[in-house]
């Protein structure tokens, strides 16, 4: 078989092959859901229902989708540039660490003063923890598939140091967590009583300036060029280091902006369990939205329903909640095969 | 300070090393074999995860140690079949379809794990690989028992190491392999299927990565836990291009880097709690970083390397 390219874009394609893809992955966690012998009709009612049925269910999966949108931000801008993050798991921790260094009593401001200067001094930490291994891809051509990999281990062993020495809230009991952010530092509520905070409207704030600049500034332009096809870009006298660089510096602060929002808006203090993996699912909820920062906040509540509904699933039907993992890694290689399959015709000889 | 020299001439200390290699000798020959073939598999996080609870679960289940091994193997060939199928007629992205791999094959072994041992608290132990003291090699001093008192799973890691090269370099399969990773249309030309010759090498691969998993469940440790694969699939990938894309030279890369890391387990012993252990976790990764910085400059990739092929396509 062989692919060629489709000569214009099918209206039909690119609804199929995308419905197609959804259609695979419920199909799979079914077969799923059914060895764990439950019911696929029950477990999904019931995962919609966690994840929407109520209006507490809807709060918890935006105030899940949260720090989603952030990392999908951050991985589709990346991406974008072909430039490969998949160290936003690293960025997010060490954002929260400079929301906490900066927000338990170091500076004390009005909410006004202090809430934009840790953002500020989170997104310059998470920045040049990308900027590393984006020097280090454009210098020396190492993959920075593989730096940023494995410094989300050094990383999240070097948060732990931190939370077991200098960070260490002394009346933690003797649990690696930080001291809480003082009041002025934390994000409020958007609705009194809810989980639901601040960082929410941040996060679509943040994604309708990526858009912007994506799609209506100069540097937007030479990161998808840069993406496109390097080599044309150069020639074209685009300065590709300089673009990867600056686009590794918004990647990593939008990736920190998700440990500053968890951490500020949700939890309040810093532990080693502050991400289950959110810098991974970023990458799922960017390919979903297919790089497009607008399509990362539809993507990102959608992944985050799954989860949601999936936990609310799980305590009352007999199947493992890692069927949302699953669903989600799943939509991730069928995703992608489908924006192959609308751009490009199978031919089988 | 003489103290942390003379581990050195530890037998015990050299037996850690080769045992630490042993998963990432054959994780690496794994990744090699699909590299030189073209297709980068960042999949082997999550095929490792794979290997090491099919093949341990096939022996908690009553089967025998080979046939857990040949289990995981299996395991890991499925995972590289959709992996090359993904990334090879299909030309989606290695690095997003990589990941991907990673996150299924991971989050389906957890999800299996919860449905096989619902109800378990401390994960069930086996009766793992035992060592087997190879008759008068394991009597050389030092060197001996660490390379001829180990596990026959380790023995195998060397037997890959050994197939690998062979393959690669004598035979007309490897030629192939080669080929394809470097110049695909010659290989076309040449009748032969260059997708075929993908899928094929990236499941042979895959297959490897799954034994080295399995290593840690039926032979370093005896029972199967979450997070256990702890980044390893990762170091094969910096080993191998620290290695230049040459078993002989990953396999020494291999050993360095267990030497390294069985070391730094013994200097956290004899500090004493001075420095946070979190130092001494973090070398390993620290120094997986600093050995690709040291080759990139002179490291040549397999020239199609992440290139998908196109029939008829220049």
């Amino acid at each position: 078989m062989r692919l060629e390219p489709r000569p214009s874009s099918s209206l039909a394609a690119s609804i199929l092959w995308p419905a197609g893809a959804i259609l695979a992955t419920i199909m799979f966690s079914s077969i799923l859901v059914m060895i764990a012998g439950a019911s696929p009709f029950t477990v999904f009612y019931l995962v919609f229902k966690g994840a929407a049925g109520s209006q507490f269910a809807a709060l918890e999966t935006l105030t899940r989708a949260t720090p989603l949108i952030f990392t999908g931000l951050a991985v589709a801008v990346a991406f974008r540039a072909r430039l490969w993050n998949i160290g936003a798991e690293a960025q997010l921790y060490l954002g929260a660490v400079m929301t906490v260094v900066l927000g338990t009593g170091a500076v004390t401001l009005p909410s006004a003063g202090l809430i934009p200067l840790i953002m500020i001094a989170a997104m310059l930490t998470g920045a040049l923890t990308l900027l590393g291994p984006a020097i280090l891809k454009t210098r020396f051509g190492v993959d920075e598939v593989v730096t940023t990999l494995l410094l989300n281990f050094i990383i999240l062993l070097f948060v732990s140091m931190l939370l077991e020495g200098p960070l260490k809230d002394p009346t933690g009991l003797g649990w690696p967590q930080s001291k809480r952010v003082i009041a002025e530092a934390q994000l409020p509520r958007l609705i009194k009583g809810k989980r639901l905070h601040y960082g929410f409207v941040l996060a679509i704030v943040s994604a309708v300036i990526v858009w912007v600049i994506m799609k209506k500034t100069v540097l937007g332009y030479e990161m998808r060029a840069v993406g496109h096809n390097a080599e044309a870009a150069r020639f074209a006298g685009i300065p590709v280091n300089r673009v990867i660089a600056k686009t590794a510096l918004l990647s990593g602060g939008l990736a920190a902006l998700a440990g500053f929002s968890e951490v500020a808006g949700l939890k309040g203090n810093l532990t080693l369990d502050l991400s289950p993996g959110y810098g991974y699912t970023g990458i799922v909820v960017a390919m979903l939205a297919m790089l497009n920062p607008l399509g990362v906040i539809a993507a990102a509540i959608f992944v985050a329903g799954i989860f949601v509904g999936a936990d609310a699933m799980s305590r009352s039907a007999n199947v493992p909640s890692y069927i949302a993992e699953v669903m989600v890694a799943t939509s991730l290689l069928t995703m992608v095969a489908a924006i192959m399959l609308m751009r490009y015709r199978v031919r089988w000889r | 300070m003489t103290e942390a020299f003379e581990i050195l001439f530890t037998a015990s200390f050299w037996v850690a090393a080769i045992r630490i290699a042993s998963p990432l000798i054959f994780a690496t020959m794994g990744e090699l074999i699909c590299e030189r073939a073209g297709v980068l598999n960042l999949g082997i996080e999550g095929i490792m995860v794979a290997g090491a609870f099919s093949g341990w679960f096939t022996v908690y289940m009553g089967g025998d140690l080979w046939t857990g091994v040949l289990v995981a193997a299996l395991t890991g060939a499925m995972f590289g079949l959709l992996h090359g199928f993904l990334t090879v007629p299909l030309g989606l992205s290695q690095h997003v379809t990589g990941i991907g791999i990673t996150l299924l094959a991971s989050s389906l072994t957890y999800f299996t794990y919860r449905i096989l041992l619902p109800e378990v608290t401390s994960p069930p132990k086996i009766e793992p690989f035992q060592p087997f003291a190879v008759p008068v090699l394991s009597d050389i001093p030092v060197l001996g028992p660490a390379l001829f008192n180990q596990t026959p799973l380790t023995y195998l890691a060397y037997l890959s190491v050994a197939v690998v090269a062979f393959m690669l370099y004598r035979t007309p399969v490897g030629v192939a392999v080669r080929a394809v990773g470097e110049n695909p249309s010659a290989v076309e030309a040449q009748g032969i299927s260059v997708t075929a010759v993908r899928i094929g090498a990236v499941m042979a691969g895959s297959a490897l990565m799954a034994i080295g998993g399995a290593f840690l469940t039926m032979s370093a440790f005896n029972s199967f836990f979450f997070e256990m694969i702890n980044g390893r699939g990762w170091i094969a990938i910096a080993l191998v291009v620290f290695g230049s894309w040459r078993p002989g030279k990953a396999l020494i890369g291999a050993i360095l880097f267990a030497a390294f890391d069985a070391y730094q387990v013994r200097l956290q012993q004899i500090t004493g709690g001075v420095i946070p252990y979190q130092i001494f976790l973090m070398m390993p990764f620290v120094l997986s970083i600093v050995a690709l910085v040291v080759v990139a400059r002179r490291a040549t990739y397999p020239k199609a390397l992440m290139i998908p092929y196109q029939k008829g396509e220049r």
